[in-house]
């Protein structure tokens, strides 16, 4: 489903070119639950981005679900965030204005799903992360767990063919970081597929399967 | 997007800083105030202007000296023209048949003295037939007679704010005042009237032309008042005044003919120039209340940098983003648009009654256009701050401290 081929990266600051991804390759398939570990600034996240369709590699071959992503418009790629794709990230990014409902809500703004069937749709996917009573709360009443859970609804609106998560606990403290890990675990034996970047070894450890990551390259596979 | 989504975000977004919003489109309010309220004024002055100059009758026609083109106006001097005389008059009321009335009027300033007191004023030398050519009302006594005139008699009848400052409630009629060197018996007071053509009716004194000749030492005429025996014989009596005059005056035009039509048309001209310059001036303030709107969306844009990110990382497109920021940019300048022109109105009902001097007529396409105009300031001024926040990468967007 998502295949990377020796994925290169570069970033240009003041003219020298700094190598963050030197040749990924990678498979995820349908089902899967990938740990990437490794230390900061290893390119977790450079990583993570460019299989989110948020940045663009500098060399190497992308294919999302068949499609060569890097051949598609910034619109293309945005619709495909927008259906395919779910972030759930490290400092949770919800709309402080927003109730939670409404920020869960926020894809549908961009999509062309029936008003009718949003309310039910943001009601499920509430009651999937067990806070549906907290639907009309906006974020600083609520939790760090509390917050993560709405953004892993978030993720999961647009029923997406992949769940990335950016050290999605790494803001929280043990028990609401296990918690957390306790939902990733509990989607992907329903079948969601998903890749989540840490450096914690426990949390890895919920995953099917952890890759680590040195200087923007993998060093070996583990089970 | 939806358009319905786009404005609810923006909704969201104005609503949940209301007192920044209300302070950046305050600006926007005062503008559009400004505009609707001077071209009021502006509209309100050319309708009373107009309704001045309609008073002097569509019969009537003015001959003044010196060939004026008419988007210049009249002057009102005598130099370096032949002048215009009494025997003008009297030729051109006899020669065409067109003509009622030809009333050669002489026009100045002097010091008039009754008793103790004195007040100078305006002194208008005409014929009897002035009267009925002008429509004018009589208080007291009676108005100049032609055997008065034939006889250059020193008689003269008052105006109101004249008889009440040099008289007071003494009986006028028989009272001797003196007039430059020469002395003068009121024979009567005009009703009251106002302002009418510039002159004020009320503060002015008429006598005989023939004897404003002897007080001012004149031969030459202020104008010719020209009475046409009906509207539709307007445009004849004006060709039959021309070549009387050019035919007297060696086949020079140095005259002017004007009707009323003419002369509302001049001033309804420049007057509309002066709208056109307030609603300029007014214009000017709605710009600025745009720079305004400009500056806190560039604010905004910044304080959201991540809120855009992450818009983006749900699956929003850069015109998405774009039409999220520009609705919210036209929203604003559209509410201050929509506020000023409530208070635009109520300010223009009110200055009747606060300030009775002050002509305002409310005009509809003021408001359409301080609106419209309002909300182009809107789009034209939201254009760059929206495009700044479309074109954010998602990435940095979301890495944005
Ligand atoms: N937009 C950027 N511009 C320049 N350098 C970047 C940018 N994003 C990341 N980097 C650099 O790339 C390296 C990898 O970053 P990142 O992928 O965030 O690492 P990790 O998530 O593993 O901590 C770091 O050295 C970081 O400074
Ligand atoms: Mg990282």
């Amino acid at each position: 489903m998502i295949h990377l081929e020796n994925i290169r990266k570069d970033y240009v600051i003041g003219g020298a070119s700094l190598e963050v991804l030197k040749g990924i390759d990678l498979d995820v398939q349908k089902g899967d639950f990938l740990a990437v570990m490794g230390p900061s600034g290893s390119g977790k996240s450079t990583l993570l981005n460019i299989i989110g369709c948020l940045d663009r590699q500098t060399a190497g071959t992308y294919h999302f679900e068949g499609i060569d992503v890097s051949i598609k418009t910034d619109d293309e790629l945005a619709e495909i965030r927008n259906t395919k794709i779910g972030f759930v990230f490290q400092m949770f990014n919800l709309l402080p204005r927003f109730s939670a409902f409404k920020n869960i809500e926020l894809p549908l703004s961009y999509s062309n799903i029936p008003y009718e069937e949003r309310k039910e749709r943001v009601m499920e996917v509430l009651s999937r992360v067990g806070i549906s009573q907290r639907a009309s709360h906006k974020p600083n009443e609520l939790s760090g767990g509390e917050q993560q859970r709405v953004a892993i609804a978030r993720a999961l609106l647009m029923n997406p063919s992949v769940i990335l998560a950016d050290e999605p606990t790494g803001n929280l403290d043990s028990r609401s970081g296990g918690e957390i890990m306790d939902i990733f675990k509990g989607l992907n034996n329903e079948g969601v597929t998903i890749i989540l970047v840490t450096h914690e070894t426990a949390i890895a450890q919920t995953a099917k399967k952890i890759m680590f990551m040195k200087d923007g390259v993998f060093l070996n596979e583990s089970h | 997007m939806k358009a319905i989504e786009a404005l609810r975000t923006a909704t969201d977004s104005i609503l949940s800083n209301r007192v920044r919003a209300f302070l950046t489109v305050l600006g926007i309010i005062i503008g559009v105030t400004a505009v609707i309220l001077l071209i009021s004024i502006g509209e309100g002055t050319r309708q009373f202007i107009k309704n001045e100059f309609t008073g002097l009758g569509s019969n009537i026609l003015i001959v003044v000296p010196g060939k004026t083109a008419k988007e210049g106006g009249t002057h009102l001097g005598t130099s370096a023209v032949r002048k215009l005389v009494y025997d003008d008059a009297l030729l051109i009321k006899k020669r065409s048949r067109h003509i009622q009335y030809a009333i050669p009027v002489i026009a100045g300033t002097s010091l008039i003295k009754y008793g103790g007191r004195s007040r100078n004023t305006y002194v208008i030398g005409v014929t009897e037939d002035y009267f009925s050519a002008r429509n004018l009302s009589i208080d007291t006594g009676r108005f100049i007679n032609a055997s008065e005139v034939d006889s250059k008699r020193h008689v003269c009848v008052l105006g109101r704010t004249v008889k009440n400052e040099l008289l007071g409630d003494a009986n006028p009629l028989g009272a001797l005042l003196t007039i430059g060197d020469s002395k003068c018996r009121v024979i009567g007071i005009m009703a009251h009237k106002g302002v009418t053509l510039g002159f004020d009716i009320d503060d002015l004194v008429f006598i005989p032309t023939t004897a404003a000749k002897e007080i001012f030492d004149t031969d030459s005429l202020f104008n010719i008042t020209i009475k046409v025996r009906g509207e539709s014989e307007l445009e004849a009596a004006k060709k039959d005044i021309k070549e009387i005059l050019i035919r007297r005056h060696a086949g020079q035009e140095d005259f002017t003919v004007l009707s009323q039509d003419e002369m509302i048309a001049v001033m309804d001209r420049i007057l509309k120039i002066m709208t056109g310059v307030l609603a300029g001036i007014a214009a000017i303030s709605l710009i600025v209340g745009g720079i305004g709107i400009m500056n806190i969306m560039l604010v905004s844009v910044r304080e959201r940098t991540r809120e855009i990110g992450l818009r983006k990382a749900v699956g929003a497109k850069n015109r998405d983003i774009l039409r999220q920021f520009l609705i919210e940019a036209v929203m604003l300048s559209a509410a201050g648009g929509l506020i000023g022109v409530v208070i635009g109105i109520a300010v223009t009902w009110l200055i009747p009654v606060f300030m009775d001097f002050l002509p305002v007529k409310l005009s509809v396409w003021s408001i359409f256009l301080a609106f419209f105009f309002s909300a182009g300031v809107g789009i034209f001024f939201g254009v760059y701050p929206a495009r700044k926040a479309a074109s954010l990468e998602p990435i940095h967007a979301l890495r944005y401290e």
